[in-house]
């Protein structure tokens, strides 16, 4: 089935099957391998990209729902060079060990930082608990998304 | 120039990859005609498999093959023991298909090879399988009747029983003036990667070399294993460490995948790649914790601890594999934790359940014993009358008493002494950070409808494993130095932590370090890995090594083009320079090169103390962390953020097992928790107000660095501490937790037999 959307500012085109997921539509025919698989079904958070803005688990959504989307994954919003304010933050608050569950807590703490870049150390926690860590326990995590909050305020964060 | 860069908090060269989506994980890889597989797994717990047809599966679109037990010639081979190989254990170890017998939920039985996953896991259904089902053996109490056997041939379920000795226990208990004997409980857990498990096999068959990624912790020890399986010389398989997303202990033991893929690979001549969904990683990767102990404590009059003694009956699943006897040997060698108890008698049992194997999870055996002896203390110093610190900083060992023998195992002739420390002085600082004489009066009150209690748990961490670990230095083409490890990352920050002590031991700026590559087979001579808190003790200290040797190789290299004695002659940032102020660049001497080992029979002993101040809610069960401090002794800190890090990261797990994991069954050994819907890890909401503090009062004397293992202490004594202060906090309930996990309903049933107990 052909499906037609937008990645990362470019425009693609894939023929899927039916039942093929997201995330693995990203992975394993666009090669956007920035976005990790963990559980399959929605616990975990490491597959979280954004979907016409919002954090959505790309192992619960198909391919072919993205139609017509203007999809981000973790790759989009890093710049060629260099660290996001956000991706800095994480790296200053060593926020990140093995890193295979980053790719998701960065997608979702942007959402939340774009539209609420005011928002407190309870409701950073709040959001990010569809987000499994094994490695931090958090700790640093929080602290590292209250960080970034000001790069928000002052218009954008990437 | 000096520097000291071990020491500093630096921020993390592996980030710069990972924070953009950069990493490689094994299934970033994609090869040219590549195959997946998909494994066959047992739905039955204990049965004699009857027939067995794969010829539909085999007809299947996009089916390649399948491959069972038939296709291995002289049988599926065995996975050996990698620790503790004790011929005892040979006639329970695993098949790596199922082939006479199933003996767990979730045992592979047969590989389907596909032109995709999907396609695999649609032929999975067409496989016509009979299994005879036979009595489940569910829990050790089942396994110790001994009616129903998981190998027939060997007349037990029990594989080995662990004992531990110090001097007289028995002859202590019959003059004690106190003893107390209880029956403790800890959950069933599993050190869960959030990155399932994966292997990439490629057979180059007119080369006959075999290369296998996704390797990780272990992968020297796991090639000489795969060696020998599938009849290949060492130097024909290449292990490729890949990024790793986690190991706890779990990931990188050889499991039947680490055989079953590469031997596809050759078998079809085409790649094969394997990744494990959620499902199977929680049925197939090693569980570990589950233990009952039946022990006794004895103690005088003032507290002083004369004697421990008991059993320990620990569930170790269907096979003896790879490390899976460590935790059953650390429970009862370290059930006496950081105190002083002259007098040990305890025995560990392995009973062989129809569960899936256990092997070590970070802080094996360790953070059972701790729960266990916590509460025996805090039990203790109530009927005594004695404040419960009072009782701790009484037992605790002193430096003085430092290297303190603890007691030997047999059949292994496991012998230990605690390296260095002052565990007193980390219960009392503990204690300060903490605030605990200002909280004591909060404990069992109740305040806006929780009850507050304070719980308090001291620990010990072992480190450092033995024999051997290797390092290398090398000359880049553009005068840069290269790092190459015998050790591993599985995401604890090696290539920062290496870079530093590179750095400091050829007194060069670190940018100089151009890469610190790890893990794969093919940059050293040998290797051992990443687990027991090793790789920065031990592979550190291999790397200081290796720096000495590289400067003699540069010197040797260098003299005769400077003129000079390779005694004068010194590197100097990118130059070699000699006495007289002449200089080469280093850029000359690409491809100087030296290696150093370093060798080591002794273990690191970090140490500290736990304390937490929770609120319980009685009504729903709920546990609150209102303040947690733990205080580790690490005895030298290369990287105190990274550091942090494990402390607070192992904390959050141990948190996890003090409160919310546990891997269930059912009495026919049907698996309960096969989604993480039902195996509860903690998230961000849980577990807030953590603190650590890292001490380096007590170097250890036993490697260059100074350096202890602490990959574990945050895990080790959360059990003990969470379990203490639900005790503290639930006095008036007369609470007393004796089983982990605490999980709310578990809370509600000790208010609800308090109440109850109050009423009548």
């Amino acid at each position: 089935m052909p499906v037609k959307f937008e990645v990362n500012g470019k425009p693609v085109e894939v023929t899927v099957e039916p039942r093929l997921t997201l995330a693995d539509c990203l992975r394993h025919h666009l090669g956007l391998t920035g976005t990790h698989v963990g559980c399959e079904h929605g616990v975990c958070g490491a597959c979280t990209v954004l979907v016409d803005g919002a954090a959505v688990r790309a192992c619960l959504m198909l391919a072919v729902q993205a139609e017509g989307s203007k999809v981000v994954t973790v790759e989009g919003l890093s710049k060629d060079e260099g660290l996001t304010p956000l991706q800095a933050s994480f790296r200053k608050h060593h926020a990140l060990q093995c890193g295979f569950c980053t790719p998701g807590m960065i997608t979702t703490a942007h959402a939340l930082l774009s539209e609420e870049p005011d928002c407190d150390a309870n409701r950073v926690r709040e959001v990010l608990s569809g987000n499994i860590c094994r490695c931090t326990g958090y700790v640093s995590i929080v602290e590292a998304v209250l960080d970034a909050r000001a790069a928000y305020k002052n218009g954008g964060g990437r | 120039m000096k520097n000291t860069y071990i020491g500093t908090p630096m921020e993390r060269r592996e980030d710069l990859r990972l924070l953009r989506g950069r990493g490689e994980y094994v299934d970033d890889l994609h090869l040219d005609g590549l195959l997946y597989a998909v494994i066959l797994r047992s739905q039955v717990a204990h049965g004699r498999i009857r027939a067995f047809d794969t010829a539909e599966a085999r007809k299947r679109p996009g089916v390649h093959a399948v491959i069972t037990a038939k296709d291995m010639p002289g049988g599926p081979p065995i996975i050996p023991m990698r620790l503790q190989p004790l011929p005892q254990f040979k006639p329970y170890e695993q098949p790596v298909l199922a082939h006479d017998k199933v003996r767990y939920v979730g045992e592979p039985l047969a590989v389907v090879l596909a032109e995709s996953v999907a396609a695999g896991e649609d032929a999975l259904e067409a496989i016509a399988l009979d299994i005879e089902a036979l009595p489940a053996v569910a829990d050790c109490a089942v396994a110790a009747a001994n009616a129903s056997l998981l190998f027939e041939a060997t007349g037990s379920n029990r594989s080995l029983v662990f004992e531990a000795r110090k001097g007289d226990a028995d002859a202590a208990f019959r003059t004690a003036p106190y003893r107390r004997r209880e029956r403790l409980r800890t959950g069933r857990h599993y050190g869960l990667t959030l990155e399932p498990r994966g292997v990439l096999a490629q057979w180059d068959a007119a080369r006959g070399r075999l290369t296998v990624s996704g390797a990780a912790k272990v992968p020297f020890f796991n090639r000489r294993i795969l060696a020998q399986q599938i009849g290949l010389p060492v130097e024909a398989i290449a292990m490729i460490e890949n990024d790793v997303g986690g190991g706890y202990g779990a990931r990188g033991e050889f499991y039947p995948e680490d055989f079953l893929i590469p031997f596809a690979a050759r078998h079809v001549n085409r790649p094969v790649k394997w990744i494990e969904d959620r499902r199977e990683n929680l049925m197939a990767m090693n569980h570990a914790r589950e233990a009952e102990a039946d022990i006794e404590i004895a103690c005088d009059r003032d507290g002083a601890i004369l004697a421990l003694r008991g059993d320990i009956h620990v569930d170790m699943g269907a096979y003896m594999r790879t490390n899976g006897a460590v935790g059953a040997r650390n429970v009862c060698q370290f059930l006496a934790g950081p105190y002083r108890v002259p007098h040990v008698k305890v025995d560990s049992h392995l009973w062989m359940t129809n569960k899936t194997p256990v092997g070590t999870y970070r802080g094996p055996g360790r953070f059972e014993a701790n729960f266990f002896l916590e509460r025996l203390i805090e039990l203790a110093a109530a009927d005594l009358g004695i404040d419960r610190i009072a009782m701790r900083r009484r037992n605790l060992v002193s430096a003085a008493e430092q290297p303190y023998p603890i007691a030997t195992v047999q059949p292994t002739d496991a012998k230990d002494q605690y390296d260095s420390g002052d565990y007193r002085a980390a219960l009392e600082r503990c204690l300060k950070e903490f605030g605990w004489d200002e909280k004591q009066k909060l404990s069992g009150r109740l305040i806006d409808g929780k009850y507050h209690g304070l719980g308090i748990s001291c620990f010990i961490e072992g480190g450092a494993a033995g024999p051997k670990e290797t390092a290398r230095l090398a000359v880049n083409d553009d005068g840069t130095i290269s790092v190459y490890l015998g050790t591993t990352s599985v995401g604890q920050g090696v290539e920062t932590i290496f870079a530093q002590i590179a750095a400091d031991a050829l007194e060069i700026p670190i940018e100089r370090i151009r890469h610190v590559h790890h893990g794969s087979t093919h940059y050293v001579s040998d290797g051992y890995g990443a687990y027991h808190s090793r790789s920065t003790v031990m592979g550190g200290s291999a790397l200081l090594e290796a720096a000495t040797n590289f400067q003699a190789a540069l010197r040797e290299a260098a003299a005769p083009k400077l003129g000079c004695d390779a005694a004068a002659v010194r590197l100097d940032v990118d130059k070699v320079a000699g006495p007289d102020g002449r200089s080469l660049p280093l850029a000359d001497f690409a491809g100087v090169s030296a290696e150093g080992a370093f060798l080591n029979h002794r273990h690191t002993y970090s140490y500290g103390a736990h304390a937490a101040h929770i609120a319980v809610d009685p009504k729903l069960g709920n546990i609150e962390i209102i303040d947690y401090v733990v205080v580790q002794d690490v005895g030298r800190a290369v990287n105190p953020l990274t550091l942090r890090g494990q402390v607070i990261g192992s904390l959050v797990q141990g948190l996890g097992g003090a409160c919310l994991e546990h891997l269930q069954y059912d009495e026919q050994g049907q698996f309960l928790t096969g989604s993480l819907a039902d195996y509860l890890l903690p998230t961000a909401t849980d577990f807030p107000n953590l603190r650590c503090i890292v001490t380096e009062d007590h170097p250890s004397p036993i490697n260059p660095l100074g350096a202890k293992g602490a990959g574990e202490g945050g895990i080790i004594a959360a059990g003990g501490a969470i379990a203490n202060a639900v005790a503290d906090a639930l006095r008036d309930f007369g609470a007393q937790p004796r089983a982990l996990p605490l999980t709310p309903s578990a809370i509600w049933h000790l208010v609800q037999a308090g109440a109850r107990k109050a009423a009548e």
